[in-house]
Order: C-alpha cells, then sequence, then structure tokens
C-alpha cells in the first residue's frame, strides 16, 4: 500500500497587499455561523476568529506608516508536533492537534468552559461564549449546516474551515481518489480576500504555493527560509502554521517582542 | 464490624483513588457539558440539498458577480463569482453580508402608511391595491390640476431599466424633476463634456497603467468599483507600478501606496497645476498629441507659466517644491501614468476646475483614450424602448425648468444637482414639491446638510419610499411601497462607472420574496397603468419581468446562466474620433464658458477665529455610507479606534491635541457652523496637525438596533458649498472647534 504523506495545512498571509478592508472577517463570521450583539466595539467580548488588527510604526507625522495584520488562529504545532499551547492545557480533550492535517480541532460539546486554553493561547485566538447566541428573528435561516451554532458557555475559534476539508476529502473519495488537489480545499477567508493576500495549502507539499513563498525549515520548527516572511511571537517557540510576508522592516519587527538594542537585527539570525 | 479511624480513612482513600481510576470522572465531565449545552434555543441549522445561484450584487455600484450557495430554499453564504470581468472572485465585506439584509430585522414586510406624525414610526399596513391607488389618485389629481411638474423622483441611479423607467414614467406624466444622487462621476461628466465635447462616463485603465497619481481618492477605501481596484491595487504591487497618494491623512490607501505626501487639504488643483507647470517649463509633454489633438494649450500653459512655479505652489499646498518637481518628472516620464481624482470613496464631487485640471494633466501627457489612460466611455446602450407619445399635460409638465437648476442657464451642462434641492424646496422661490419618490437612495442620510434637508422633506406633502428597509427617508415617508431586496429580484445592472470594456450583469432571485414586497419596476407599471391615457400606453408590458426580458432581448440566455454579459473585443477610441468639440480636438479651455483647468480655491464654511481646526470626513471600506447602512457582520469589524460604544473618535494629531490640553479617549464637544456632536479623542500620527477627521457611514438613526445610535452622521456636521462652475457641491471639509464637557 502507497503511503499518504501527513499533510500541514498553513497559511501565507503577504502584509503588503493587504488593505485591511475586513473582508476575511465577514467571510468567516458567514461560513461559520459567529454570531453578533448589539454592540460589538468590546473588542475583548467580540467575537472574531479571523480578526485584522492595525499596527503602527509609531513615528510621527508625516513619517507615520500603517500595516493591517489579519489573525486566524495560528494553528501552532509547538515544539513536538501536537504541543500546542491550547492542547497541552485542556483537561477534557475539546481541542487536538491532528497530526494528519496539522489542524488544531475544536469540539464545542466537549468544552466545558474552564478557558484555560484562552488563558495559554499568546495570540488571542480565542474567544468565549459569554451569552447565548441570539439571531434577530428570521435570521437563523442563514446558518449553515456545515458548522454548528456553539452555546453559551463555550470557547470557539478558528478551524482552518475545517468542514470544507471534509467536503473535499468525502467528494475526491466519492471519486475514488486519495488525494485532494490544493484548490479543492481553501478557507472561506482566502476565497474571498479581494486582494490576493492570504493563500492557503500544504505546508509539507513542495507543490504548493504557500511551501514556495516561505520555504519552511521543516528540521528546524518550520522556520521560514523567506527572509521577508515571519512567525508572530516565533520565538516564543509555539511553531504556527500562519506565516506574515512583509517587505518592511518594522512591520517584521512588529511580529514578535524583540529588546531595544536587538531591534536593530534586520535579518532572521539562523542556527546551524 | 467496628468502623475505627483507620478502616474509614482507607475506605475514603480507597474510594476516591478507585473512582479517580474509574471512567466515571471524565463522563461526568463529558455529561455535565453535553447537559449543561443541549439547550433548546440553540439553533441546529437543518441540512439539505447545496446549490448555487449566479447572481450581480447591488449593494453599491460595483457590480461585482455573486454566487449564492443555498441548503434548499435558504440563502446560506454570498461569495464572490469566479471567472466574473470585474471581481473574480473577490467579494467585499458589504456583499459578504449581504444576507443579513436579506433576513435581517430591519426590512419592511409589506406596504405600510403613516398614521402617526412624520417620523413618529407610527404605520399601518395596507394592500398593494390601496397602496398604488393612493399614489394613482394623488398623482391624477396634480396632473388634473396642471401641476404635474411638481413631482419629483429621487434615484440612486440613472442608469439601468429601473432608472429609465422612472424616467419614462415622469416624461409621461409630465415632470423634469428625476434627479439622482451625486458622485465624482458627474465631475468628469462634465469636464468630459467641457474638454472633450463627448456625453460619455470616464474610464480608467489601471490595469494597464504604469504610475498612478491619486488626489485623494480612496483607491481601496471604496472609489470606484471597490474590488476591481483592489484587485488593480495588488496587480500594481506585482509589477511595481508607483502610486503616488496626495491627502492631508495617512487612509489606508495612503498606507498602501508607494508614497504619500501629505497636503494641505483643499489646495490639490494647485499641486496638479504646480506639476504642469514643471512638465510644460522642462519639455515633458506628449508634444505629438498636444500640437495634433489639443486647442487652447498656448493660452493655458500662459496661465501655468505665469502663477503655477514650484515655490508658489509651495506656499499653497505646503509641498516642498522639490518633491513637486520630482513628482512632475516621475508623472511625466512614466509610460502610461494616470493621474484620478474625487476624495475618498469619490461619493462627493469635486469642483469643476480641479478635475479638469487632473484631466488637463493627463492629456499634457497625452494619456487620454489610449492604453492605460483616462478614457471617455459611452455607455452602453441596450435599451430600446418605443418612443413616448406625450399628451398636452405632460408636454407642458415637461415645459418647466428642473427644480434643482440643473440644465438652466446658469448651470446649462450638469444634468442632475440634487445637492440643490433642498435649498429650492425651503427656498419655494421656483414652484413648491407637492410629492416626491425615493428609490434606492437614503437622502436624509446621506445629503450633507442633515437639518436642511429634513426641513426640505418637512415642506413637501406627500413623499413615497420604495426602499426595502427602515432607513432614514422610509422612516420620515408617508407612504412605503418596499422593493425586493436584490437576492430576490431581478434587474439590470449596467457596467460600474469607471470600467472601460462593457458588462452587463443580472441579478436575478436567489430566493423566494421572503415578505409582502413588490419589485419596484412592476410598481411603476402598474401606476402608469392606473393613471391611463398616454401614461398608460407608455409602458406596453404585463410585467417588470417582460420588460427586462424583451430589453435585453439577445443577450437574456446568457445572461441568465452566467449571470453577466461582456463584449471580449475591446478597441481603445481612435485620437481622431475622439474630440466632438467645434474644433474637433481636445479644449483646455472651453470655448463656450471660457471655463479652464486653474486654482480656484473652495473656501469652507466657519470663521477662523471662531472655528480654530479644520473637520475632514475619511471613508473606509468597512463603513458603508450610502443608501445601504452597514449589516450586523460589518459594523463587526469597525475597530475601536473608531467606534467604541455609542461614541465615534476623532482624529487629531498629538501636537494639536496637546496644544488644546487633550488625550486620547477624552469626551468632547465637537462643533462646527452646521451642528454639535460628542465624540472621542483619538490621537493619530497620520493626520495634518490643526486637522480633524470622522468617519462618514455612523450615526444613523434609523435601521435596527446593530446599526442605529452608534456614532455621528457627518452630514449632520457639514454644509454644501456651491461650485460656482458646475453647481455641484464643492465641499471638502468645513471649520471645527473641540471643546472639553
Amino acid at each position: 500500500m502507497k503511503h499518504y504523506k501527513a499533510q500541514k495545512f498553513g497559511m501565507v498571509i503577504d502584509l503588503d497587499k493587504c488593505t485591511g478592508c475586513g473582508s476575511c472577517m465577514v467571510a468567516c463570521m458567514s461560513e461559520n455561523n459567529v454570531p453578533f450583539r448589539k454592540d460589538e466595539s468590546n473588542k475583548l467580548l467580540s467575537i472574531t476568529w479571523m480578526r485584522v488588527y492595525r499596527l503602527t510604526n509609531g513615528e510621527p507625522f508625516p513619517n507615520t506608516d500603517i500595516c493591517y495584520l489579519p489573525r486566524p488562529c495560528m494553528q501552532c504545532a509547538g515544539q513536538h508536533e501536537g504541543h500546542s499551547p491550547c492542547v497541552s492545557v485542556c483537561p477534557s480533550i475539546a481541542t487536538d492537534y491532528s497530526t494528519e492535517t496539522g489542524i488544531v480541532s475544536q469540539i464545542y460539546t466537549r468544552c466545558f468552559g474552564c478557558r484555560y486554553c484562552m488563558a495559554s493561547c499568546p495570540y488571542h485566538a480565542r474567544y468565549f461564549n459569554w451569552w447565548d447566541p441570539i439571531w434577530p428573528d428570521g435570521m437563523e435561516k442563514y446558518l449553515s449546516p456545515n458548522v454548528s451554532p456553539r452555546m453559551r458557555g463555550v470557547v470557539e475559534k478558528c478551524s482552518f474551515c475545517f468542514h470544507r476539508y471534509q467536503l473535499a476529502k468525502e467528494k475526491a473519495f466519492m471519486e475514488k481518489r486519495r488525494e485532494l488537489e490544493e484548490n479543492e480545499y481553501q478557507t472561506a477567508c482566502t476565497q474571498a480576500c479581494p486582494a490576493g493576500a492570504i493563500t492557503f495549502g500544504d505546508l509539507n507539499n513542495p507543490n504548493h504555493a504557500v511551501y514556495n513563498m516561505v520555504k519552511p525549515d521543516h528540521k528546524h520548527s518550520g522556520r521560514p527560509r523567506n527572509p521577508h516572511a515571519f512567525r508572530l511571537l516565533e520565538r516564543l517557540g509555539t511553531n504556527p502554521k500562519v506565516y506574515y510576508l512583509s517587505s518592511r522592516n518594522w512591520v517584521r519587527q512588529a511580529g514578535d517582542n524583540y529588546l531595544k538594542d536587538e531591534a536593530k537585527v534586520k535579518k532572521p539570525v539562523h542556527h546551524g | 464490624m467496628k468502623i475505627g479511624r483507620r478502616s474509614f480513612l482507607s475506605f475514603v482513600i480507597g474510594g476516591a483513588a478507585g473512582t479517580a481510576l474509574s471512567p466515571l470522572p471524565w463522563k461526568l465531565t463529558d455529561d455535565s457539558s453535553i447537559w449543561t449545552q443541549m439547550w433548546p434555543w440553540t439553533p441546529v441549522p437543518k441540512d439539505g440539498e447545496t446549490s448555487y445561484v449566479n447572481s450581480v450584487c447591488t449593494l453599491c455600484s460595483g457590480g461585482c458577480g455573486i454566487t449564492v450557495r443555498k441548503i434548499d430554499e435558504r440563502a446560506v453564504k454570498i461569495e464572490g463569482m469566479k471567472g466574473h470581468p470585474i471581481n473574480n472572485g473577490g467579494a467585499c465585506l458589504l456583499g459578504l453580508s449581504g444576507l443579513q439584509l436579506l433576513y435581517g430585522p430591519t426590512r419592511i414586510k409589506s406596504p405600510l402608511k403613516r398614521t402617526g406624525k412624520r417620523g413618529q414610526g407610527r404605520w399601518e399596513k395596507i394592500s398593494w391595491k390601496e397602496a398604488v391607488s393612493e399614489i394613482v389618485e394623488k398623482l391624477g389629481n396634480l396632473r388634473s390640476k396642471g401641476q404635474s411638474h411638481t413631482v419629483g423622483f429621487v434615484s440612486g441611479s440613472d442608469r439601468g431599466t429601473i432608472p429609465r423607467l422612472f424616467e419614462r414614467f415622469l416624461t409621461a406624466y409630465g415632470s423634469p424633476n428625476l434627479m439622482r444622487m451625486l458622485s465624482v462621476r458627474d465631475s468628469y461628466e462634465l469636464t468630459l463634456h467641457m474638454m472633450q465635447g463627448v456625453q460619455a462616463l470616464p474610464g480608467f485603465d489601471f490595469e494597464n497603467a504604469d504610475f498612478i497619481l491619486s488626489l485623494g481618492s480612496g483607491i481601496i477605501d471604496g472609489w470606484g468599483s471597490p474590488v476591481r481596484m483592489f484587485r488593480a491595487n495588488s496587480a500594481w504591487q506585482n509589477a511595481n507600478v508607483k502610486v503616488i497618494q496626495i491627502e492631508p491623512r495617512l487612509s489606508n490607501t495612503a498606507a498602501k501606496s508607494s508614497k504619500w505626501i501629505p497636503i494641505n487639504p483643499g489646495t490639490e488643483t494647485a499641486l496638479v497645476m504646480g506639476l504642469a507647470h514643471v512638465i510644460i517649463k522642462e519639455y515633458l509633454y506628449n508634444t505629438g498629441f498636444i500640437l495634433n489633438y489639443t486647442k487652447g494649450f498656448e493660452d493655458w500653459k500662459r496661465l501655468v507659466m505665469d502663477n503655477y512655479s514650484p515655490d508658489s505652489v509651495e506656499t499653497i499646498t505646503g509641498i516642498d517644491s522639490g518633491t513637486i518637481v520630482v513628482l512632475a518628472r516621475s508623472f511625466a516620464n512614466a509610460s502610461r501614468p494616470l493621474a484620478i481624482c474625487g476624495r475618498g470613496d469619490g461619493s462627493s464631487p469635486v469642483s469643476l476646475k480641479e478635475c479638469m485640471a487632473v484631466h488637463a494633466l493627463n492629456a499634457l501627457v497625452g494619456n487620454v483614450n489610449k492604453k492605460g489612460g483616462v478614457w471617455a466611455v459611452s455607455d452602453t446602450d441596450y435599451i430600446s424602448w418605443p418612443e413616448i407619445e406625450m399628451d398636452a399635460r405632460a408636454a407642458a409638465g415637461m415645459q418647466h425648468e428642473r427644480l434643482d437648476g440643473a440644465g438652466s442657464k446658469k448651470y446649462l451642462f450638469s444634468r442632475y444637482l440634487m445637492n440643490r434641492l433642498p435649498e429650492a424646496v425651503n427656498s419655494g422661490e421656483q414652484y413648491p414639491l407637492q410629492a416626491l419618490f425615493v428609490s434606492g437612495a437614503n437622502p436624509l442620510y446621506t445629503l450633507p446638510d442633515t437639518k436642511s434637508t429634513e426641513k426640505a422633506f418637512d415642506k413637501i406633502p406627500f413623499v413615497v419610499s420604495f426602499s426595502s428597509y427602515m432607513d432614514e427617508t422610509a422612516q420620515n415617508a408617508d407612504l412605503i411601497l418596499p422593493n425586493h431586496v436584490f437576492l430576490e429580484r431581478y434587474e439590470d445592472v449596467p457596467a460600474p462607472v469607471g470600467l472601460i470594456q462593457p458588462v452587463i450583469g443580472l441579478s436575478k432571485p436567489v430566493v423566494e420574496p421572503q415578505f409582502n414586497t413588490r419589485h419596484v419596476g412592476d410598481v411603476i407599471i402598474r401606476m402608469a397603468k392606473g393613471l391611463g391615457g398616454s401614461v398608460a400606453n407608455a409602458f406596453p408590458w404585463n410585467s417588470y419581468y417582460s420588460c427586462l426580458k424583451e430589453t435585453l432581448n439577445d443577450k437574456w440566455e446568457i445572461l441568465v446562466e452566467k449571470g453577466f454579459w461582456s463584449d471580449t473585443k475591446l478597441m481603445s477610441p481612435t485620437l481622431e474620433s475622439s474630440f466632438d468639440t467645434v474644433s474637433g480636438k481636445f479644449e483646455f479651455i472651453n470655448p463656450d464658458t471660457g471655463s479652464m483647468p486653474q486654482f480656484k480655491p473652495v473656501g469652507i464654511e466657519g470663521d477662523e477665529r471662531l472655528y480654530p481646526l479644520v473637520l475632514i470626513p475619511y471613508d473606509t471600506i468597512r463603513l458603508a455610507n450610502s443608501y445601504i447602512g452597514d449589516p450586523p457582520f460589518a459594523i463587526k469589524t469597525v475597530e475601536d479606534t473608531v467606534l467604541k460604544g455609542e461614541h465615534v473618535f476623532v482624529e487629531i494629531n498629538p501636537k494639536t491635541a496637546r496644544s488644546a490640553g487633550l488625550h486620547e479617549g477624552q469626551r468632547v464637544l465637537l462643533s462646527t457652523p452646521k451642528g454639535k456632536a460628542e465624540v472621542k479623542i483619538h490621537l493619530f500620527e497620520g493626520i495634518m496637525p490643526g486637522i480633524i477627521a470622522l468617519p462618514r457611514g455612523l450615526g444613523h438613526t434609523a435601521y435596527d438596533d446593530y446599526l442605529a445610535g452608534k456614532g455621528i452622521n457627518f452630514n449632520t456636521l457639514i454644509g454644501t458649498v456651491e461650485d460656482p462652475d458646475s453647481g455641484m457641491d464643492a465641499a471638502w471639509g468645513i471649520r471645527a472647534k473641540l471643546s472639553k464637557v
């Protein structure tokens, strides 16, 4: 029997192209039945699986610069595959790491709302349902059956649109195929981005665009070989599968907490 | 058996250890999470068969193709249509949240008649028959009294079958008062008319340009067809095309551009003239084009050379003269440079002189009607209906001048001047407006100077809204005849303004009408039939559907199947046939009016001593500011430095704030000569000192709780400044002050 290699789905977001338009956020909300409330301006409580942050370089007028940074779940693999910050603290295996896809799952009905995972996630990618989701009269009609609406008291987060993977797999199975084409499984945000800033695919597959954009060094926890590529809080060792590209030095510096004198380092240091 | 201390402890510890080793605690944890989560009120979406419907989004005039995913009869997701010539799979956040507008609580569910006072929100449901016959009676009375010209119609657009039906109705009925909301398109149309003698839409070949000079145009903030612009912007990045953004505030477009050059607001024209000065002085212009295809260059050149040296432009604009020279050279030396204007999302016109100056700059480098340049695009004319036979009443009505003054002696070449309507109604100098119909527009929200617009609406005795949603205008109407929303109706969608290739889209029903609504096209036909006589004869169709199908004729099949029709054989017009002026050439100076590109500052309202700051609006794609308000998903994406609770933030440079003793998050009173509002301070290094900025698109008073009462409607704080050449509103800001509360 032929051996099929494990996949490692990942995302590359080109921050030079991202315009901060918010299409990814809304595509995600409508794909994943994300609830909303009358006032969403308290961003700690506002559930956004995909959230676009606005970064500034802090320079005074007129040297100011802005960069937008979309933040889905980073799908961390951790130092050893599966040692994601959230997975390792979940007492009820409500969140788990799939070595087959590299995706960190979230099973709502198993979650009992202890929120350890939220505390351990360094990216604020996890959200707690403090209230029952309420859709105004008639609006339940647009809810998608592919993603179950969550209830009060559970944690939720970006799933890399895992249901889309399942649907693509089912289709492939019916067509007697084992492997998926690159374009068969794409997340809702990737599909919607009008600027073409998001690329999604298998980081283990050298034929996929994501692999060629960052050239991950899998021997060193997927560290990018492209000098313009970086990951958020790389040095925590969370080994995220979301990479960012930027030609601007200050943006790449903003991706991690550097010491003052360290910030002068222009390129990421490579060991070995 | 005696239970001693020892055996008791053994039992308890052993029991605890045993329980811990058994699956029981895990089972209980699991069960408790299940028991506490299976609430009957958490919806379980019903599964069913998946299908996809191709249509066109009409939430803005961008004309994007959409593919709607359905589960049985429910629409569950809107996505961009792959392979569509405008958006090719991309979608903006408003389009993506379209289902919230379809199924949302803000929809009007049946025809409504006002019972309380205007704006009180007391309505009575009536039948369609009653609604239409009430209108017919009113219109019939006015017409028989010879007052047909006192009926007005406000439409969001004037292209496509629906606005053309409105126009046809008014012509057959006898009123010249079809009005449309204005945008920078109108400045361009007038410019093309003045300089090229054509009646055409502006087209921009962005995809082939290699240098973009944007005078405050929010390329990625909603200007033009938004998704097309996003795609063009990414293509420029790939091809290393320079984008230079000129504006006083670091907008998203400025942040994404190759270079942002801050400028004193309202002085963009001076910069353009300065660039022309350098280009002419250094002989960098396209001599072939200037010699063979233009007229009046020498006279205009004298004006430019005498008044707009880089040094004098530096004093006006605040841009260093060296920068001006470098910019002029790189613009002229690019092979296909393109300059555009229209501040922010382009929803407000600019002064005629400004638009003419920008067009002249393009002409200097010979970039008119050619690859990568500005085109005069004649609208794809697929609507050919039989001539209207007007009766005496209609002919008499059409003799009257338009209430907004468009086409009058003063503003001969302007086609619509919606901004002048409130004043015309308030002053009552010409004739009173007896009835106003509003469709695809929300003037009570989108027109500047809300107070004066409200006053004008109060004076109109009969206001009818065709809105699908309870917006500000519908709320203040006497009668609401709700239209189907775009996912429930057929409608042709002409190519968005700015596109050069001919594209027609077809918006078609994705789901059955959810409520007792009716297609506005059908209602117009019913109204005409009700009036009888020549008005009825002008509408030979039984329904809008048959009218549309007949009109689109041979394109119908392909439109239904694909969702769009496009002409692939695209040819740029030859320069010989481009200019329809008397000279047959491009005119730098219009021979009829003598108007030519030059800098004449558009003054803004307010006394500098009372109002030391200048307030300008800014646009972001996350805030819809046209007749559609932000649905819940879209408003959710608005940052907490823009909106917090019910407060909107005013952006201010930290330096300006410091000198006024203001700090981040502070609540202040923002006042302008037009109004006052409580806002919060947001310190932003990306805004010029002395300038403050507010977003447009907030401060709705209508719609639902998800949108209403958040922030301030910018239009309540600003008035209009009439451009003497065109009559359009050329205001770009207003003087303002901030005071502590």
